[in-house]
């Protein structure tokens, strides 16, 4: 009797495994084992507890990624893949199963990452990695950074501008979890809102985390209902709390996006758009141009990827025909050029405390 | 004589039991017929097809000479097939008449219910079938026989022609049975039909015709009960001969065990339910405690066994002061309980028989080192379901849920009477339970007693204090509202001391 | 009435229906189910089959990594329902108990790591037990139920640890830095064993916890007393048990074994404190455990490595396109089909009803 069934154990388990491999080498998606035939190289992306649909950070990486890839013609389904993590213990081993699994090149979007990354690249010499918004030194990694506090400058131009005209003496800050990263996009946006209305009050408030829209939207109530009629985001999906919170009260209210154009998050039942502009941060750059290198060749290991105001990799969202007014625009774009000619020197030192709010004069 | 219900055949099986095997039954139109058999013989089975609660596996019934298939109640109904369950359903903010017409309710136009014209009906049935109830008072203003008599008037109002009854007398107080006696037997007169399920002997001589016994889900045989005495009625619903009144040997009553003084205890929501009881109870002796349901006969326990707080008075084990003592030491200082409610109280019911077993003595018997001595409980497990006979399928490795209530008592008396107490407290001991298990455990009882052991008895089984007490209190109302010798007095005078008239002593003896 | 029997069964049919109820889904969307199950056996066993068998030790290493806080959660919620206690605080001991472990591990300076990992284990389970002290006190001298206390402490004590972290050596605003390695659990000997996982030493914490479980629950007289208390609070005080301060004790042993799960957090699976902003839900799936599990020490053991396996699985999962949702959709049906145990018998004996009708019929 347990002889049989051990038998039988063992040839189900052969036919198993056979069924498996046959519908693996047939299947057009995929097994994971597809190395060979549709894909050139294979992409893995590791996006943190957000997912590729944030709307945001993650949403735009992976963008940057699939357009290469389509611009290539490969099979998206098979050669690209993305692990949502569920929780920070996920990290480790997400990017590990991606790495043994044989991906080329291995995509780490956040600061969050830091850490991880540097236990996972040393046991995987042979896979590329990349990592944004910190910098991992190790050979097999490629680093981006953005200098977030030139783009959220001009935005905090914008919100000057626009808050000066209508004679709102207040402008708010929601930022996500505080540290050195999210820090740089608060000063930068201080010193955009003074350079233009040294006046303006900038009420900073954070809500301790990226994935909370609910404590987001809370923190944008505190801020609208203290006269705040402008606040930029700087929250990843916390973030999204603040834009439907603009989007109950109508006109009149204002949120700045982040990272990517959110200005069709904003989007109203009359055509209109909460979304003043957006503070463009071109991850989806950064993870085109990574994915390029690797396909051909020149991917660098262990370099630095600056993006700045200098190579467009961070800026306003300036279309025409939308919140901003053609003298704004102007205006934005003016400030820009100072930036790019050294004229204008943007600290990414933060001067206003989480929970606070102040003046340049009271701060200064 | 015409036959109304006849059943032929029946025969159900649930999981690992038969409960009816076969069962033929012939009930005549506008006769009383019993149906007596011990707990699981079979007759609630056989009375719930009746009524469509149950489908039978084979057999058929006949109503009136009609085949039928009673698939639910309400085919039972329409065929004129009441039933008064042991639990009433009753709405208890609603009134009597509320109650009856429920779910039958005389409509006047747009739906809206005729209350006047269902009083009026009501009151007719009371009149023709002298049932005394108010059809305006509330339910929960009116005693149990009452609310009894408003089941009855329900199956009535329903024109029912067959009424079953459930025990029907389980819980009304002895002047109470003696009223339901006279309704049944002008129900018969009437031309109604009464099923009267019962494990009481005397009810049966008292007021059936016919008499069906069942023994293990097969009928034992029909009888008239006017041929039939209660000796053998008992014998042949058992299966073997039982002895009838307890053996009491007379003897004298030694030191006191247990003093209470002017006792008062508040239940749990603050109620005063003892007011000031003082007795003393013996070596050797029984003393009885008689009393409605409800009297404050719980409370007074609870408070000796430390159940509950006492407010004032004291109470004294063995000349000790216990009033104070948490539960576990007055158990160690020579108490035993067999409490009332067997499943809530007495027993842990998800527990192996053997766990019961140990329940007060967990850490200083059957313990070593805080580790269960799992040798010493499977010994005493063994003995003591040796010893009293205790009947479980897997032993002591028996779940105690799956035993039967007799023997489940046993297991909670034996526990007890094992640990030998000074001072043994029984609540209703047999109730529910049939002819075999209560003859048992008396007989226990009774032991006791011969070994010089106090035991305070609680019960409102008036035989069940007759039989066996030396001494009888009478507790009505929270006091205590007569004292009598058992030898001295009789179920009248002592159901006129239950109902609080203290003139139990002005009663004159026959 | 379900008899014990039938208690032991329909876990495991509700394990094989859940998983045939996955596959269906997984065929609906398109994917292939033998994937899912080769992945599901990959991320048990480290062997893969669609590879041709290779074995891969470090998939077994992070299984029993991701399994064992979910186990302990389990522990947690079992021993106080074995007293008849419903622990939901246990997301809240854990988060207590893994703040003390990293508080121990940076303010108590020993070299020797046994003696100093030993320590800060200890005041993990320690911050568990004083977590689940207050709903047992409240419960006992004023009959709060232990829900409604057990859901605030947990909301107490994520906030509390939060302040806690940021009072420690902080590396981000959102963690601090990783302890001294003395500290941890980690030891290279079975990182090298298991192909670089993160497996640790806690294995050896949650074989003890399984066994203390397992002993005081079924054969000391003091688990007998709770035993008795969980099945019938009445009649154990009838008998004379000490009911409320019994309570007290379970849900602080309860708090102790979701501390010790809180610990092997901090201390095995990260190696720093996390400042979080939503809970883990490290104890809540621990109610799963114990529901599956039927709180017994051999139930939670399957149980949690079941879920564990639903848990570890899902970036295995989503590498062979298949919705990392699926795990968790296999998990909440088989906890589902547990509680509708009455309905699964109901059914078992309509179905056996009609095949014996249709036999008859024959």
């Amino acid at each position: 009797m347990k002889k049989l069934l051990i038998r039988l154990l063992t040839i189900s388990l052969v036919a198993f495994t056979l069924a498996g491999c046959n519908s693996g080498s047939t299947s057009t998606s995929g097994s994971g084992d597809g190395t060979g035939s549709a894909c050139p190289i294979r992409v893995g992306f590791v996006t943190d507890v957000g997912g590729v649909d944030d709307k945001s950070f993650n949403q735009s990486a992976w963008e940057g990624i699939n357009r290469y890839a389509e611009e290539q013609g490969w099979d998206a389904d098979a050669c690209l893949k993305v692990i949502q993590s569920s929780s920070d213990a996920d990290y480790i081993p997400n990017l590990t199963s991606m790495a043994e699994d044989g991906f080329d090149l291995v995509i780490a979007v956040g600061y969050l990452f830091e850490a991880s990354l540097n236990e996972v690249a040393p046991l995987f010499p042979d896979t590329k990695f990349f990592v944004v918004d910190t910098v991992v030194s190790q050979p097999n990694v490629v680093s981006a950074t953005f200098a977030a506090e030139q783009g959220s400058f001009l935005v905090g131009v914008a919100a000057g501008l626009r808050a000066k005209a209508e004679g709102w003496d207040k402008v708010g800050f929601l930022g996500g979890v505080e540290g050195e990263l999210i820090g740089a996009f608060q000063a930068g946006y201080e010193q955009g809102v003074w350079a233009v209305y040294p006046e303006a009050e900038i009420v900073v408030d954070y809500a301790d985390a990226f994935n909370m829209p609910e404590v987001g939207k809370n923190i944008a109530v505190k801020q609208f209902d203290s006269g705040v009629h402008i606040i930029y985001q700087a929250a990843g999906s916390s973030g999204n709390g603040a834009i439907s919170e603009a989007k109950e009260r109508g006109s009149d209210y204002y949120v700045i996006g982040v990272d990517k154009d959110q200005y069709h998050d904003g989007d109203m039942a009359d055509g209109s758009s909460v979304i003043l502009t957006s503070m463009v941060k071109r991850v989806d750059v950064a993870t085109y141009t990574v994915t390029k290198d690797v396909h051909q060749g020149t991917y660098a290991g262990g370099s630095v990827m600056v993006f700045n105001i200098n190579n467009e990799g961070v800026g306003a969202e300036t279309s025409t025909g939308r919140n901003l007014s053609d003298i704004e625009i102007e205006t934005i774009l003016e400030y820009n050029n100072k930036v790019v000619a050294g004229e204008i020197e943007v600290s990414p030192t933060p001067v206003i405390p989480n929970g606070q709010s102040g003046t340049y004069s009271s701060t200064h | 004589m015409e036959t109304v219900i006849e059943m032929k055949g029946i025969t159900k099986q649930f999981p690992g039991i038969l409960a009816n095997d076969s069962i033929d039954l012939e009930v005549t139109k506008g006769s009383i017929h019993a149906l007596l058999g011990e707990n699981g013989a079979g007759k609630s089975t056989l009375m719930s097809i009746l009524f469509g609660l149950i489908q039978p596996d084979s057999g058929n019934i006949k109503i009136n000479g009609q085949e039928v298939k009673i698939t639910d109640p309400n085919v039972a109904t329409r065929l004129g097939i009441g039933m008064v369950h042991q639990h009433f359903k009753l709405v208890h903010n609603f009134t009597v008449t509320q109650n009856i017409i429920l779910g039958a309710e005389p409509c006047k136009q747009f739906g809206i219910v005729d209350l006047k014209q269902g009083t009026k009906k009501i009151r007719e049935l009371c009149k023709s079938f002298h049932l005394e109830v108010d059809p305006e008072a509330l339910i929960e203003d009116i005693s149990v026989g009452q609310q009894q008599r408003t089941e009855i008037l329900k199956m009535l109002y329903r024109e029912a022609e067959i009424l079953v009854f459930d025990e029907p007398t389980a819980v009304l107080t002895p002047q109470e049975v003696e009223d339901l006696m006279k309704i049944l037997r002008s129900l018969a007169a009437s031309g109604k039909t009464v099923v009267l399920i019962t494990h009481k002997l005397k009810e049966i001589k008292a007021v059936a015709d016919v008499v069906t016994i069942l023994r293990r889900g097969k009928v034992e045989g029909t009888y008239k009960v006017s041929e039939i005495n209660e000796k053998e009625m008992a014998a042949k619903m058992v299966g073997r001969q039982v002895q009838f009144a307890a053996h009491k040997k007379a003897q004298k009553a030694g030191d006191t065990i247990l003093q209470v003084e002017n006792l008062t205890v508040l239940d749990g929501r603050g109620i005063e339910r003892v007011k000031g009881i003082s007795f003393d109870l013996h070596k050797g002796e029984i003393l009885g405690i008689a009393g409605i349901d409800g009297n404050g006969q719980d409370e007074l326990v609870y408070a000796i066994t430390g159940l509950l707080p006492v407010k004032s008075g004291r109470i004294l084990l063995n000349g000790e002061d216990i009033t104070e003592l948490p539960v576990k030491n007055r158990f160690e200082a020579g108490l035993g309980h067999v409490p009332s409610d067997r499943h809530r109280h007495g027993l842990i019911l998800d527990f192996l028989l053997k766990e019961n077993f140990i329940i007060h003595a967990y850490n200083s018997d059957f313990a070593k080192h805080g580790l269960l001595d799992e040798a010493t409980i499977n010994q005493k497990a063994d003995q003591l379901i040796e010893e009293f006979d205790v009947r479980a399928s897997l032993g002591r490795q028996t779940i105690t849920r799956n035993m039967s209530g007799g023997n489940q008592q046993k297991a909670i008396v034996a526990r007890e009477i094992d640990r030998s107490p000074e001072l043994l407290i029984i609540v209703q001991p047999t109730r529910g339970l049939d002819v075999g298990a209560i003859e048992y455990i008396h007989s226990r009882i009774l032991e006791q007693r011969e070994n010089q052991k106090a035991i305070l008895l609680v019960s409102f089984e008036l035989d069940e204090i007759l039989a066996l007490c030396d001494r009888i209190l009478v507790m009505a109302n929270g006091e205590i509202s007569g004292e009598k010798k058992a030898s001295q007095t009789d179920e009248k005078q002592l159901g006129l001391l239950m109902l609080g008239h203290k003139s139990g002593e002005t009663y004159d003896q026959p | 009435m379900i008899s014990l029997k039938e208690k032991r069964w329909i876990p495991f049919l509700a394990v094989i229906l859940g998983l045939v109820a996955g596959t269906l889904i997984v065929i609906l969307s398109g994917r292939s189910p033998l994937i899912m199950f080769a992945t599901f056996i990959k991320a048990g066993t480290g062997i893969d089959l669609l590879k041709g068998g290779t074995f891969n030790p470090r998939l077994v290493g992070e299984f029993l990594v991701t399994t064992m806080p979910i186990l302990m959660g389990g522990l947690s919620i079992s021993f106080a329902y074995r007293t008849g206690l419903f622990n939901i605080g246990a997301e809240g001991q854990i988060i207590a108990g893994g703040v003390a472990a990293i508080g121990a591990g940076f303010f108590i300076p020993i070299d020797n790591q046994f003696i100093h990992s030993t320590i800060c284990v200890l005041a993990g389970c320690l911050a568990g037990a004083l977590w689940g002290l207050i709903p047992g006190l409240l419960k006992a001298r004023f009959n709060v139920h232990e829900v409604v206390v057990g859901i605030m402490l947990n909301y107490t004590a994520m906030y509390s640890a939060n302040w806690l972290y940021k009072q420690m050596p902080l590396n981000q605003m959102t963690r601090t830095e990783n302890v001294p390695v003395s500290a941890t659990l980690n030891v290279d000997f079975l990182r090298q064993l298991t192909n670089n996982s993160r497996l640790h030493l806690g294995f050896i914490h949650v074989i003890i916890a399984l066994f203390l479980f397992w002993l005081i629950i079924e054969k000391t007289s003091f688990g007998y007393q709770l035993r008795a208390t969980g099945f019938n609070k009445e009649g154990a005080r009838f008998a004379g048990i000490k009911v409320k301060r019994n309570l007290v004790y379970s849900l602080m042993i309860a708090g102790a074994f979701a501390g010790l799960g809180g610990a092997l957090l901090t201390l095995g699976t990260y190696g720093y404190g996390r400042v979080i902003t939503a809970f883990d839900n490290v104890g809540f799936d621990g109610i799963s455990v114990a529901l599956v599990g039927g709180c017994t020490m051999l139930g939670n053991l399957f149980a949690g490595l079941l879920f564990g396996l639903m848990k570890v699985a899902q970036p295995a999962l989503q590498i062979a396109s298949i919705p990392k949702e699926i795990g968790d959709i296999i998990s909440s049906l088989i906890v589902l089909l547990v509680a509708l145990q009455y309905a699964i018998v109901l059914y078992r004996n309509k179905i056996r009803d009609w095949f014996k009708k249709a036999r008859g019929q024959k």
